[in-house]
């Protein structure tokens, strides 16, 4: 503003991403958008227009109302499960005991490899069976004399998709845990002392002090888990396979355009996803840069 | 810090979580011992009736050739991106210009398009451009989809520099780039080492795009990890080898950087 | 402390720029390479016939079996091509995916894009038909058919269910039977029940099975199998031709036959494991292997993984027609296809023509574990089960699968999926009904 030529120089640094992020993401987007309008059924393009047909067959699509369902209990579990499990772990973490990086880099480990693998040991460890084939985890529990635990897992009916958030929480969870560690070792022990200083329980501090100065971190998590959330596909597929009960939008997508051929209804659920993300977007991004005007 | 002795207990929920994270990786492991036969549902606790190192051995022959395209693959993908997001997040947060305030809100939007349904335009483009089949395209991919997970960190991670670093150094002389070289560059260690491991993962975990965007020749290990189960048998104890020796380079990256990963996350990066 | 860090920095950048500068080398092999993929390219794009000689020195084809005694199969039919025709390279652009699921989004992306490879598998049928011909993207195959005599080979009955309007669109290479009930004869032994011919004899074994205390009479896994039960006991209740005529629109889905098959589905789920959509069809088959399950319906390449667990044909594991089916042989077929501007057309008509022939029949099925399309196959290489197969792929009525793609094509199968989801989930026959009638409608055969 100030440094003219500086701020030319500013703007073709980052141009490249910008010329970038607007091919890659909103031309693809409004391809997208398009194609979501058409009535394309086949193998090859037809952009024949056919208005909000697709959106409305969905609106009314039994298969639709599932998937909606789905993510929202979904994502609630496993968002809400990384944030628990995260925040509890990284509190442990923060007392200084010793082996902390031990456990850490433990914590960590799961988020290293790809939801296509870990699936399917998932999928073994939550064999539904019962009686004589009890298997995976069931069958633990039952040699440990934990029988209160041993469960259907994901084929519970109405509510499968909450097992399915287990493996997720699995593997994002230490994740979460190193944010707030982050978090935690960045608030000054200053702030706490004075706390304890001024009478407050362990409890209180952290409940009143800690946790309203790491809402910052719990708000990104929520975006980074949120979005993973809503795009989560593999992870269910080689979990549960593809069937109804379990279905998500993605894995509907998926499924319409390439099994099925109806790219228009592919489409619209693509747009109906991002749609519902920029509703939980906007919000955290109005909030941080408010937050930013008061700094 | 000292532990007073009353404290102990708190190991308890550790170690539990401990088995809890470290359970499947031995299932994983467990399996990859066996014999075909003695991989079952039922038997899945059992420890095999020998190490059957040939499984590893077979998988080994299956994924070689294509760990050195991941190995292209993802050190150029990540380190580009990292570079990226770092200017990136130094203009955004330290050299405000007209219209920077929205930039960085659309970029970030870019993470959340879901990848599965971007596919047909995103081959048709490359194809377009040229860069359909081979490893450089699909770098690119990575490098563009990550810039909204690296601009983010950096911009953060800059935003929480004090302003008077950035206007005494200004007061001096120095211009945009000079700026970010030497007093921004140095205090991004942290940032660079957490945005690299992400992308690292990222990357080398990705099945998606590789297989959409790479011939053959230049699949990545996933691809080809995905193509030993054929679509009737599937041999689990040699797939989860595969799928073992697929997640070696992330775990060693992992194991080495996970402490300065950690303490890239403990210096601010991230935070809100 | 900041030096320290500015030296890690430095080499932070230093790697850097030598990884960047490494690539550029590294990446110039990448580069050479896509351009030979190019050079493929450039022949289709420039259109020249007359190119056609320096081209058809490869042919590229795209499938779906990388693993197991698929890809086994594959390779030994390649070692007959490469016999045939020494000087043309073979390019084997395989990508796997449950039932090909992966391998098709790739072809759909590759044909959009204008990159097709020269040939592609595909379950032959409305899968080919309803997807691939209906975009104009495949040609007529009839004349191979009469250059090589495969008429004379191939069953009447199946001609019919892989042409459309008279055109032969494919060449099938090998065959697989849909319809098989596999059992376990030790538990029908200890339970003194017989091998049911008839849907009421199957109701009666596992009802006696039940009160016996086996749980669950018979194995299923996750939906797509529960598809493959479905067409089965759709056959048995209604018989071939109202079977046939289903997916032509002769048959009214809404008929009170259908709605009796649709009964005995419902029925059939009843003796079933409720963890079924937890199982792939190999745990499935594993709980028939293990005592735990006396019956399981699955295509023939359930033998294969008998075999492979090391059991004997009849003595471990037993298999008979659905009970209701005898007689009929519900098919499906892996096959090849010729696309229309196929970069290679020589090359790839050589492909296809290994494919047809007895000779790489005859290399891939024994492997791959199904029995060849022709009836002339050498009964030599095959083992019992696929011997009793051929008999009766020669003897028997063919019908076409609904779950492997060959009597409703694409859209409509993903939309009988999803009905098909609902009612696991609501158990509603009506509803049921009604949605299958519906689908028809949308999808075309019925008014």
């Amino acid at each position: 503003m100030r440094f003219n030529r500086d701020s030319a120089l500013a703007v073709a640094l980052v141009s490249p991403s910008i010329l970038a992020v607007a091919i890659f993401v909103y031309g693809f987007i409004a391809w997208s958008a398009r194609v979501s309008l058409s009535a394309w059924k086949g193998l090859l393009p037809d952009y024949t227009w056919a208005g909000l047909s697709n959106y409305a067959g969905l609106l009314a699509d039994p298969r639709f109302h599932i998937d909606v369902r789905n993510t929202l209990l979904f994502t609630t579990l496993f968002v809400g499960g990384c944030l628990v499990l995260g925040l509890g772990l990284a509190i442990l973490l923060d007392q200084g005991l010793r082996g902390e990086g031990f456990f850490r880099t433990i914590f960590l480990f799961p988020m290293a490899i790809s939801f296509i693998v870990t699936g399917v040991v998932w999928r073994w460890l939550m064999n539904p069976a019962q009686g004589s084939r009890l298997s995976g985890l069931n069958l633990l529990f039952d040699n440990l004399g934990l029988d209160f635990l041993i469960n259907s897992w994901h084929t519970t009916r109405d509510w499968g998709i909450a097992a399915i958030a287990i493996p997720a929480i699995w593997q994002m969870s230490g994740y979460t845990m190193a944010l707030y560690l982050g978090g935690l070792r960045a608030i000054p022990d200053e702030v706490r002392e004075a706390a304890r200083v001024d009478g407050a329980s362990e409890l209180q501090v952290y409940w009143h002090i800690i946790l309203p100065l790491l809402r910052p971190i719990t708000l990104s998590a929520m975006v980074i888990l949120g979005h993973i959330s809503l795009k989560v596909f593999d992870l269910i597929v080689a979990v549960a396979g593809k069937q109804l009960p379990l279905d998500v939008p993605a894995i509907y997508m998926w499924t319409t355009t390439f099994d099925g051929n109806f790219y228009g209804r592919g489409a619209a659920i693509g747009m109906m996803l991002l749609l519902s993300v920029a509703a939980l977007v906007i919000p955290y991004l109005i909030y941080t840069t408010r937050n930013e005007a008061q700094l | 810090m000292n532990m007073s002795r009353g404290r102990y207990w708190l190991y308890i929920p550790l170690f539990l979580m401990t088995l809890f994270y470290l359970v499947p990786m031995f299932i994983m492991l467990n399996t990859s011992f066996k014999s075909f036969s003695e991989v079952s549902l039922q038997t899945m606790w059992n420890l095999p009736s020998g190490l059957h190192f040939d499984n590893f051995k077979e998988a080994y022959t299956k994924l070689a050739p294509h760990l050195w395209n991941s190995i292209k693959l993802v050190i150029p993908a990540s380190l580009i991106s990292a570079m990226l997001g770092s200017i990136n997040g130094f203009v955004l947060a330290k050299w405000k210009f007209r219209g920077s305030d929205v930039i960085f809100p659309l970029i970030l939007f870019g993470m959340f398009i879901p990848y599965q349904s971007v596919l047909i335009p995103l081959v048709q483009f490359m194809r377009s451009i040229d860069l359909y089949g081979g490893l450089p395209g699909l770098i690119l991919t990575h490098v563009i989809y990550g810039l909204p997970i690296t601009t983010l960190t950096f911009r953060n991670y800059y935003a929480g520099v004090p302003t008077e670093l950035i206007e005494a150094a200004r007061i001096d002389g120095a211009g945009l780039l000079r700026t970010y070289w030497d007093i921004l560059l140095p205090l991004s260690i942290p940032s660079f080492v957490v945005v690299l491991i992400w992308q690292f993962t990222a990357a080398w975990n990705d099945f998606l795009f590789a297989v959409v965007l790479t011939s053959p020749e230049n699949w990545p290990i996933t691809v080809a990890l995905n193509n030993m189960a054929g679509s009737q048998i599937i041999a689990w104890n040699v797939q989860m080898a595969g799928a073992f020796l697929a997640a070696v380079p992330t775990l060693l990256v992992y194991l080495f950087l996970g402490r300065y990963f950690l303490r890239g996350l403990l210096a601010g990066a991230l935070k809100g | 402390m900041s030096r320290k860090l500015l030296m890690s920095l430095l080499l932070i950048i230093v790697l850097l720029v030598t990884a960047c500068g490494r690539t550029a080398p590294a990446g110039a092999p990448v580069a050479t390479a896509g351009a030979e993929g190019d050079a493929v390219v450039t022949v289709e794009s420039g259109g020249g016939e007359g190119e056609g000689e320096t081209a058809a020195s490869e042919v590229e084809v795209f499938s779906w079996w990388t693993g197991g005694g698929e890809a086994a199969g594959l390779e030994a039919m390649i070692a007959v091509f490469n016999e045939k025709y020494p000087d043309i390279a073979f390019n084997n652009a395989a990508v796997a995916g449950g039932a090909g699921t992966n391998a098709r989004a790739v072809l759909a992306t590759r044909l959009q894009a204008g990159d097709a490879p020269d040939s592609w598998q595909g379950h032959a049928g409305q899968e080919l038909i309803g997807t691939y011909v209906a975009a104009d993207q495949l040609e007529p195959l009839n004349f191979l058919y009469e250059e090589n005599g495969w008429l004379e080979v191939m069953p009447e009955t199946l001609i019919p269910l892989i042409s459309q309007d008279g055109n032969i669109y494919s060449v099938p290479v090998n065959i697989h039977r849909a319809n098989v009930l596999w059992y376990n004869p030790t538990v029908l032994e200890e339970n003194n029940v017989e091998v049911p011919e008839t849907l009421e004899e199957w109701f009666a074994a596992m009802d006696a099975l039940k009160a016996a205390g086996v749980e669950t009479p018979l194995a299923l896994g996750e939906q797509w199998t529960t598809m493959h039960l479905f067409e089965t006991v759709l056959l048995a209740t209604l018989g071939e031709e109202a079977y046939n005529g289903l997916w032509t629109g002769e048959t009214d889905w809404n008929d009170a036959e259908v709605t009796t098959a649709l009964e005995n589905y419902a029925r059939i789920l009843e003796y079933t494991n409720s963890d079924a959509s937890a199982l792939s069809w190999q745990d499935a088959s594993q709980l028939v292997v293990d005592g735990d399950a006396a019956f399981n319906v699955m295509g023939d390449w359930a033998e294969g993984f008998y075999k492979e667990l090391g059991l004997e044909p009849r003595e471990g594991f037993g298999w008979a027609p659905v009970p209701g089916t005898g007689g009929t042989f519900q098919f499906l077929s892996d096959s090849f296809v010729l696309p229309v501007g196929a970069p290679n057309r020589d090359a790839a008509i050589a492909w296809l023509t290994v494919a047809g022939s007895k000779e790489g029949q005859d290399a891939f099925n024994p492997v791959k574990g199904s029995i060849p399309a022709r009836n002339d196959g050498d009964r030599a290489l095959y083992d019992e089960y696929l011997q009793s197969a051929m008999d009766d792929w020669t003897s028997n009525t063919i019908v076409g699968s609904l779950t492997h793609g060959v009597v409703a094509n694409d859209s409509w199968k993903s939309e009988l999926d999803t009905a098909l989801g609902l009612f696991l989930a609501n158990q509603d026959v009506a509803n049921f009904q009604n949605a299958l009638s519906a689908t028809c409608v949308a999808s075309g055969p019925c008014k």
